[in-house]
Order: structure tokens, then sequence, then C-alpha cells
């Protein structure tokens, strides 16, 4: 027999103004199984609760109904009310007669009727509803980070020190990223490497990292607490357990003129290398494009030259299978190709490059040792100029967003630029300076009152070659006038996008990627670290232009989560998930085939002799959202949801029919 | 093969008599068909557009309601990008074509597939294989800077002619008759236009810039393929000299007379006596002619 | 010349000032209606004024012309001599980031100039006028009364007087105006009129 406690909240005025609220409670008090109808000002409040507490007590009520706000503001304070007195908080449900009824209709006769029906609706449904049990998963008490990245350094380090074991994926040979090609770092002008290497080397020193370096993730299963992941480990054909890092490999190699990625392109390096000399690890790798053993055969010097017999020209890559119980994303940006406008010259122009290029230049370990010198010929760079938006901001290539790092990094560029060059001429070309940061808006004023940056606002509309100078064709709106600089170098500030690759990788993981192309976080004010794949959590560049305080703190956020989920032995998930009725389950599995979430597993009914009798699909608890696509897609109706049973629904639905 | 509708545009009986005539001649030659749209009427150019958009659109929708293919070929950069927009707002704009063919009552316009050429595409498609086998003096020796001016090539959208910065089209040509195409930056840079009347000192500016680009990249000559686009860099050349004392003596030709050169047509039939700037010492001291 | 009150003189700008209001309001409606294009997108980032080949002549320049449209500076964006010196080469319309033909919305002003009798660059209006009516009476541009009716109009009586005869002994000068006015008449008739 139900005994149902219907409580009507006025919520002040924004439910009492408009819907008569004494009303409502008098009509459910003579809906059959309604013993208990009262209505109270804010029955979220103490006295709110206590209320409801009291009644379930007192008259032993089954189940109850709070007419209130939405249940995204109140279910979990109810079901604790409830629960706190031994009534089973999935017996507790919430009727939104606000921003469903209140908040959105004026005229008070009908929105008291309204009001009344959604009430009754609901208490016939909650007439139905069964006690449920949080879902308890049990939780392999180990993190995979992917990107070994300033964002994926911080979070395993973060991870580590809490205690568990890390293991850090990363595809390039060295970890480091992109700040290990930065020459300084704003606003501090702090020496990029010195601030990042000791974290390298603690990222490679510590007991409880995994450092799996020119490594990457294969294939993803299994669900949160509980994954199981394929990594790639990619052959060095170099011995790490032996090799020393002594470089006479190196020093050897007659491959000497390779495009070095990490000086993208204006620097070079030999077939075997490492990608810069504080890498970590510091053990060089073989790239098979131009090794000339791996392309003709013969050579194999550096094998004869290595005092430690560390290079094995037959290793293969490994697959390692490893069980994790969550997952950080942290696999950072790239620049878009700096060919995008043809304007600017479409590529073609040696002297014009982009913003990490220009990092490389100013890098005392760069190709140039620091010098700000041409690409073209090496020549002394006199006047330069620095390009901000290009490719953000701009609708037309469909990157409408703005890169966030890119007024602060030109800004930074500039003033070091005057620190080398003190008589040289630098030249900002902006549509705003977005400044926001600690410090930033002072590192600005800084580069105009102390430096002698000269900004001027507005865009490029081309650049060309003329007497061994670049054209830069320009205007300063503020003073209405076209602006014609003659330049040595020219500097981009091409817009960031998620790395390569990213959106394999998603897939693999079922994370959605957002249009832009970066990682989608669960929510973008509340949830920034945390994607829709429970377990699944994100830090860094890859969820949106970022810099690096922010990335870092976006790392040690994801960090804290991981660190959380570790601290319990399993984790509790919501009960309202699907299941299966055995029984009736053909094994047809089209509910796998609709299932979002990859929750849809086989499962084996076998007789007490062991032998098959049928297969039938089965819900894994750790996955399932409780979306319900799988209930429309069954066709015999033989997976339903916990708490929302066709049973409960169709009570709701007749209730409405017949009012 | 079927004939291309042909649209002189209204310098060619005039101040470009040596554009329409050596077009003739070289497409005569490749044996390609021209069939002059009959009763054309100016395209309006620039002062239609400028002053109401249907009067635009209309003059051109006569033009194609009157043309006896639906592929149409013009050598007028001007010209070009009239009848690209106009079809291109045909294709895109339905309400604003209703308003159109309200005005000029057009007879033949529906169901028609207007493609609209440069002569540059059609001598590409042509084929540069085709136009290099029947090559007879290479123009060895000669470099060339391939002017486009801005009709041709913007806006992109419009008429998909080539990369609007850097094109290759005409550089092409070039090449495959033996000549050397300049690598130079004004390609694409505007001579001033309709503005040699009205204001004529901005035509000198913009001249003066692009051909001194010109003579910088090491240029013999400027090969153009507008003829307002030829007479700003040619006849203005006198103004030049007049105004600012520079003599920048370098001439400027139409594509197609360099064309019709190498495939041995005969002067008399390329008219560069017409040109203001005489190409004929520089093509003597090459051995050309 | 009326002589200044010191008063007057004390509080005179060369610019009048900036009002918002509903009048101004309507005029940039107009503008948006009438070209097709979102005016009210343009972020002013300057790329049309940097790459426009005759900024350097301009009274104002076409970012500045987007700015006052944007805030509904009738008067002095149709009273100005820059929407005249357009040549309409479309470098802008090309590099807009935000997609916006600017082009195409000079062309809407110069229009609505002349409507509301503004146009204020002699020369330029004095060309078109002279080259519409040169094709309405002979279908083609016929160039030597072109440039005659030109120079008489705009005063300019000996402009390229020197090119005539080099222009006439070269052939470059047709001696025969074309004879198809009539086609263009009706359409200009249709549009309302013989354009003035």
């Amino acid at each position: 027999m139900a005994r149902i406690g219907v409580f009507i909240c006025h919520c002040g005025e924004n439910i009492a103004r408009t819907v008569d609220v004494a009303k409502v409670r008098d009509a459910l008090a003579k809906h059959p199984g309604v013993i208990h109808s009262v209505d109270y000002r804010y029955m979220c409040s103490a006295p709110g609760q206590e209320l409801i507490r009291n009644a379930i007590v007192e008259k032993k009520l089954t189940g109850v109904v709070v007419a209130a706000c939405s249940p995204h503001m109140h279910e979990p304070t109810f079901r604790k009310a409830c629960a706190a007195v031994g009534l089973n908080p999935y017996l507790c449900e919430m009727a939104n007669i606000r921003e469903h009824c209140s908040w959105v209709h004026s005229e008070r006769e009908k929105a008291t009727e309204k009001a009344i029906e959604l009430v009754r609706f609901l208490v016939e449904k909650v007439k139905r509803n069964r006690p449920l049990e949080p879902i308890r998963v049990p939780v392999t008490k180990r993190a995979l980070v992917i990107g070994g990245g300033i964002a994926g350094i911080q979070a395993a380090l973060d991870i580590a020190n809490g205690g568990y074991e890390v293991i850090l994926v990363e595809r390039q040979p060295s970890i480091g990223g992109h700040m290990a090609q930065l020459s300084e770092t704003f606003p501090t002008l702090d020496c990029s490497q010195c601030i990042l290497t000791p974290k390298m080397v603690e990222v490679r020193q510590h007991p409880n990292i995994r450092l799996l370096t020119y490594s990457e993730v294969e294939d993803v299963k299994g669900y949160v607490g509980n994954f199981e992941v394929t990594i790639r480990k990619k052959a060095r054909y170099v011995n790490e357990e032996v090799c020393t890092g002594c470089g006479a490999c190196i020093q050897r190699c007659p491959q000497k003129r390779i495009l070095s990625e990490f000086d993208r392109g204006l620097g070079r390096r030999t077939a075997i290398y490492i990608p810069f000399p504080q890498a970590v690890p510091n053990i060089p790798v073989i790239d098979r494009e131009h090794c000339a053993y791996f392309r003709r055969g013969g050579c194999r010097l550096c094998e004869k030259e290595c005092p430690r017999d560390a290079i094995d020209f037959n290793q293969q890559d490994q697959l390692l299978t490893e069980k994790v119980g969550a997952i950080i994303l942290a696999t950072g940006y790239d620049l878009i190709p700096s060919d995008i406008y043809s304007e600017y010259g479409g590529g073609r122009y040696k002297d014009v490059i982009d913003g990490l290029q220009f990092e490389r230049l100013l890098s005392a370990s760069g190709p140039t040792n620091g010098e700000v010198l041409r690409p073209s010929d090496g020549k002394e760079v006199r006047t330069v100029v620095f390009i901000s938006c290009v490719g953000s901001r701009d609708r037309a290539k469909g990157i409408p967003y703005c890169s966030k790092i890119c007024c602060m990094y030109a800004t930074k560029h500039a003033i070091l630029f005057k620190h080398k060059v003190h008589d040289g001429q630098a030249f900002v070309f902006y549509m705003d300076v977005r400044a926001a940061g600690k410090g930033y808006e002072e590192f600005v004023r800084r580069a105009v009152e102390e430096e002698g940056v000269v900004y001027l606002r507005g865009r490029v509309s081309k650049i060309y070659q003329q007497d061994g100078k670049l054209v830069v064709r320009g205007v300063d709106t503020l003073s209405g006038m076209p602006v014609e600089i003659p330049a040595d170098l020219v500097v981009l500030a091409t817009a960031i996008k998620a790395s390569d690759g990213i959106v394999e990788l998603a897939q693999k993981l079922g994370v959605p990627v957002d249009e832009h192309g970066f990682l989608s976080e669960a929510h973008p004010k509340l949830r920034p670290v945390e994607t829709q794949v429970a377990g699944v959590f994100l830090a860094g560049a890859c969820q949106a232009p970022k810099d690096i305080p922010d990335t870092v703190a976006q790392a040690s956020g994801a960090a804290s989560k991981v660190l959380s989920m570790f601290a319990q032995d399993a984790i509790e998930r919501e009960p309202t998930i699907a299941k299966v009725n055995e029984q009736t389950c053909v094994g047809c599995f089209e509910c796998q085939r609709a299932c979002p979430y990859r929750a849809i597993e086989r499962k084996e009914i076998r007789d007490r002799q062991g032998n098959l009798v049928k297969v039938v699909a089965y819900v894994n608890p750790g996955l399932c959202a409780g979306c319900g696509a799988c209930t429309v897609a069954c066709r015999n109706h033989s997976v339903d949801l916990e708490g929302f049973a066709e049973e409960q629904m169709f009570a709701e639905l007749s209730a409405i029919t017949a009012a | 093969m079927t004939a291309y509708a042909y649209f002189p545009g209204c310098s060619a009986h005039g101040t470009a008599k040596e554009y329409d005539r050596s077009t003739q001649s070289v497409c005569a030659k490749l044996g390609i068909e021209l069939e002059e749209i009959p009763d054309w009427v100016c395209c309006g150019a620039s002062p239609a557009h400028a002053v109401n958009h249907l009067l635009s659109l209309a003059l051109v929708a006569k033009n194609l309601d009157l043309s006896p293919s639906d592929t149409i070929v013009t050598g007028c950069a001007a010209c070009y990008n009239r009848f690209k927009t106009a079809v291109h707002a045909l294709q895109h704009d339905r309400p604003l074509w209703e308003q159109v063919k309200q005005i000029v009552q057009p007879t033949k316009l529906n169901g028609r597939d207007f493609r609209v050429l440069h002569l540059l595409e059609v001598i590409h498609e042509f084929g540069l294989e085709g136009l290099k086998e029947r090559v007879v003096k290479p123009l060895k020796g000669l470099k060339v800077a391939c002017y486009y001016g801005c009709l041709l090539v913007r806006p992109p959208k419009v008429v998909g002619f080539d990369d609007p910065d850097n094109p290759k089209k005409m550089d092409e040509l070039i090449a495959a008759i033996g000549a050397e195409p300049a690598e130079w930056e004004f390609k694409t840079e505007c001579c001033g236009a309709f503005h040699a009347v009205p204001h004529p000192e901005i035509v000198l500016r913009l001249t003066s810039n692009i051909l001194q680009a010109a003579k910088d990249a090491g240029a013999d000559v400027v090969s153009v393929a507008c003829p307002m686009c030829q007479i700003n860099l040619d006849l203005r050349q006198l103004d030049i000299q007049k105004r600012h004392k520079v003599n920048f003596n370098m001439p400027v030709l139409y594509f197609t007379q360099l064309l019709g050169l190498a495939l041995g047509i005969n002067e008399g039939e390329l008219g560069f006596d017409r040109l203001i700037v005489d190409p004929r010492p520089v093509l003597k001291d090459k051995g050309l002619i | 010349m009326k002589q200044a009150t010191e008063r007057e003189q004390l509080t005179r700008t060369d610019e009048m000032p900036i009002l918002l209001t509903e009048e101004a309001r309507r005029f940039t409606e107009e503008v948006i209606k009438r070209s097709g294009e979102r005016v009210d997108w343009c972020y002013q980032c300057g790329k049309c004024t940097a790459g426009c080949p005759v900024a350097f002549a301009m009274d104002m320049e076409p970012s500045r012309i987007m700015r006052l449209v944007q805030l509904g500076q009738g008067e002095r964006v149709l009273k100005s001599k820059a929407i005249w010196l357009c040549v309409g080469c479309q470098t802008c319309t090309t590099r807009c980031p935000q997609e916006i033909d600017t082009a195409k919305v000079m062309d809407t002003l110069r229009e609505m100039a002349l409507e509301k009798g503004l146009a204020t660059d002699k020369e330029v209006v004095t060309f078109f006028r002279s080259f519409l009516e040169n094709i309405q009476r002979y279908g083609r541009v016929f160039e030597p009364t072109l440039v005659l009716q030109y120079n008489l109009r705009s005063g300019h009586l000996l402009q390229d007087a020197d090119k005539g005869t080099l222009m006439l002994s070269k052939g470059k000068l047709p001696l025969r105006p074309s004879r198809n006015g009539a086609i263009v008449r009706r359409i200009f008739d249709a549009l309302g009129g013989r354009k003035r």
C-alpha cells in the first residue's frame, strides 16, 4: 500500500507568486496513495528538510515527492534527507514546478492547474519506484597520462607524489613538449628550459612514474576504474638499458643535414639523434626514414662507435598492455601551417616564420646560438615585424576563436629581440592586446614604455619581397594611416589547434571533440578537467588554447580528480542504469549498436554442465550512463532503466491522459 | 570543336585594337573558334556597378541572352569580372535575378548553364603541350613580367581564377612559348583603373610602382591580359616621363601578341606598332624579329 | 563670408559630433539591407585599409568608412571623396576575415550618395555620367566622344590633348561608333529613366 508524502515548496516568491501552493497541497491530499501533503516556504532549508524527515518517521512514508525547483538543483539534498532517516533515497523524487511552471507562465489559475498535474503524475511514478543501491565499481589505482608536455608532466608528478603509480606516455623521443622549445616564458622571462628540466628529471627519477617515450596509445578498452590500455613502444634501435647517453653515435653519424623537427626546420640533426641537449630520457633514437642503413644498407657507423654496444638495428616495436583506473589526456597543441595566407607569401618566403621558429632563433641552444639571424641568408635582423591574429579570429578561414597566448608571446618576442638587438626596431601589428593574466598587462606596458616596441593597431594586408627586404603592408587604424615597413624578418602569430591525431585518439576513448578539434570538457564552467567519459580527464591546451600557468593549474586539477578517485576503494555510480532481463533477451545486440557509451557486453549463459545455453546482452554498470537508447532499440522489451522503468513511465503517461 | 561565344569589349575596336586582332589571329592559328556575340552591348565595366547594382547585372544579362553559346570568352579582365559576377549571382541569388529578368526581358536565358572564361583560360583549355608543339619561334632570352591586375583574380570566390596573390596561368603560357616569366611581386597590384581620366595622378603613382617592380625583377617587357591595364601601363608612361621625369621605357604587350610572335604570325597582324612604348627595339635585340 | 563670432571660433570643430540617433540607426540598417552585407560584423581590423591601393589618397580610409556606417553617420560617409576614389579592385573583399564584401558596400554607398545628391567627387561622377551616357547613345563605348564629353563637362578642357594625335596616328581611336544604343536605352528606361 503506497504511503506517499507530498511536500510543496513556495521557494519564497518564485513559486508562490504564480502557483497557488495551498491549492496544490489540498488537491494532492486527496490523491489516492498520498497520505501526507504539506507546503512550506523554503523546502531546501534546514527546517524544511526536518519537515520531510519527521513526516517519513511519523507517518512511515513509502515514497516522497518534493514539488519545488529543478532536480538539478536539489535532488541530492532531499535524497540525503530521506536516507538520513532510513528511506531509500531513490524513493524520493522532485516535481519541477518552478523552471517548468511558475517561471515560464503568468496566468495563476492555469499555472496552478499545471502544477497540480505535474505533481500527480510524478506521484503515480513514485508509487512504482523500487529501492536502489548505488553501484560500486572497483578501482585500479594506477593512472595513465597521455602526453609528456608540461601538462602531462605536472599531472604525473602530482599523482605520483600522492602515492600512486603513473604511466606517462609520450610519442616524441623526449618529454618536454613545446615548452622545451621556448627560449623564455612570459611575463617573468624565466628561461624555459631552466624551469622545465627539473620537473622533467623529477619525472624520470620518480619511483612511481613509468616513463614510456617514443610510445603511443594504440587501444583502450574497459571503463572507469578498470581500463585496459595497449601501448606501442616504438623501436628506437637503441637499447635503453645499456645506453649512457654519451653521444658518440651522434658525433659519428654521417647524415648531418636532416631538418630538425625540434628546431622547426631552422636547424639540422643527424639520423641518430637526441632532439635537444636536455632531453629526457637522454637516449638517442634512429630515424628510419633518413638512416642510411635502413634506406640502402651499409653504414652502421653508430653501432661501431658505441662503447656499450647499445645500438640494436633488429629492435622491434613492443606492444604493452597495462591496467589503469584513470586516464588523463594532456596531448597539447600545434600551430597551424604558416602558409595560411597567400597574401603573406603562402610559405614562399624563408624569412616569414612562426612563433615557435622565432623561439628557436632566440634560444641560446638553438640553431643560431641565440642570435637573431635571417633564415634565408644568415644576416643580422635589425627590423622585425610581429603579426598577431594570423588565422585566429578569422571567420573566412574557419578559425573564429582567439588563440589566447599570442598577444603575450608577441610582446615577449619583441622585448627579447630588443634585449638582443639594442638599436633594432620591433613592430607589433595587433587587433586587440589580450593581457588578462597576472602581471600580463604590466608586461605589455613594459614593452611599450621601457623597450620602445611600436604597437600598430591593424592587420597586415600583404607581405612581399623587395630589395632583399620583406615589405609589410599594414595599417594603423588608430591614426587612420596605411603603413609600409621594410622588415628583415616577419614573425607570424599563427593560430593554435589541438595536436595532430587527437581526433583518432579521442574516438578510441569515446571522448567528444568540439567543432574546432579541441577535446570537449564535461561542462565549460563547472567541470573543466573532466570529460563525458567517466575516468577520463583532460589538462592543458588539448582542451583549448592556454598559457603555462593555466595549464599547470588544470593539470593539478585533473590530478586531484584522479587522486580523489583513488582515495576510495570503489567508486559509487548512480544506479539509474539499464538492466537486461536475461530470460527474455534473445541476444540480437541491437542495444549494443545503439549504445553511445559502449556499455553493452556479451554474456554467456551456461547450464550446470557448462554448456552454452545462449548469449545475452549485459549492461556494464561502470559504463552505462542511463540514457535509455538501448530500451528503445530492444525489440522485445528485454532491457529497462532502473528508476525509469517502462511500467513507471506508462503510469505517468496514463495519469496525464486520464486528466 | 564547338565555338566559344566571344565578347570583345568596347575597346576592342579602338584603343585595344591590337589585342582584338592578335587574339583573332592566335585563335585562328590554333583552331580555336570564336563567334562574336551578335549585337553585344557594353558590359558596363566600373561605372555601371558603381552607380546601380541592377544596371550592371542587366547589361551582362542582355549579353548572355544574345550569346549563341553557353561558354563565353573575353579578353578584357573587367568584362570577365562583370560576367563572372553576374553568372555567380544567377547561380546563388534567385530573387535578385528575377529583378534583373524583369528589366531585361530575356528570351533565351532559361535552362542555360553559362561558363565564363578569360582568354588565358581558353589557351589553357587548348593545352600547353599543344601550344608548345606549334611554337615556331621560341621567345628565348625574353624575360617577361606577367601582370594580371585586379579583376582577373579577385574575388577568388567569384572568379575562381588561380591563386589571387601569386597566379601562374599567364606565366605558364609565357614559359610554354619559350620566354622566361619573371619572378616579381606586383603581379596583382592595382593599376588605378578608370582614374586615368578623373584622377590621373593616382594612376601615375600606382603604375610607377608596378613598372619599377618589373624593372627591378629584370624584365624586358610586361605582358598583360586587359585593355585597361595595358593603356594605363603603356600610354601613361608618357605622363610619368613628363611630370615625374622618370623614363621607364618598358614595353607593355598583350600576351596574345607574344603568343602570336611565337606561333609565327606575321607582325602586321600583331600590331606592335600600335603600342606607345615601342617593343620592337627589345624584340630585335633578342633576335626575335 | 560671414565673420565667425569669437564664441563660434572657440567651440567650432572641424568635424561634427557623432550623434547616435534613430536616424543614424536607420542609415546603418539601410546600408546593410541594400548591400546584403553584414557591416555590423566588421571588427575594425583594418586589413581592407592596409590593402587598398588608393587609401593613400582617401579622405577617410575604408575601415573608417565601415566604422562610420556602423555608427550611422550617413552624411559624413556619403559626402566623402573616398567612396569615389575606390576603384573596385576587390582587394578588401578578398582579404576581409569577417567575409564582408567591402567593395559591394562601397557600391551601395555610391548609389545612395547619388540618390541623395550628396556625391562630392566632381571628376569621378562626371566621368561615370559621361560613360553611361555614351553607352546609352551608342550601345558600346565610343572612346573619342567619351573623352571629349568628359573634358567639356569637367572643365579640364585640355586633359590628354597631347595624346589625341598620337592615338589617331597609331589607329587606336575608332572612327565610327556602333549603333545598338537602343538596347541599352531600353535597359536604362526599365530601371526608371535615364541615369543622370
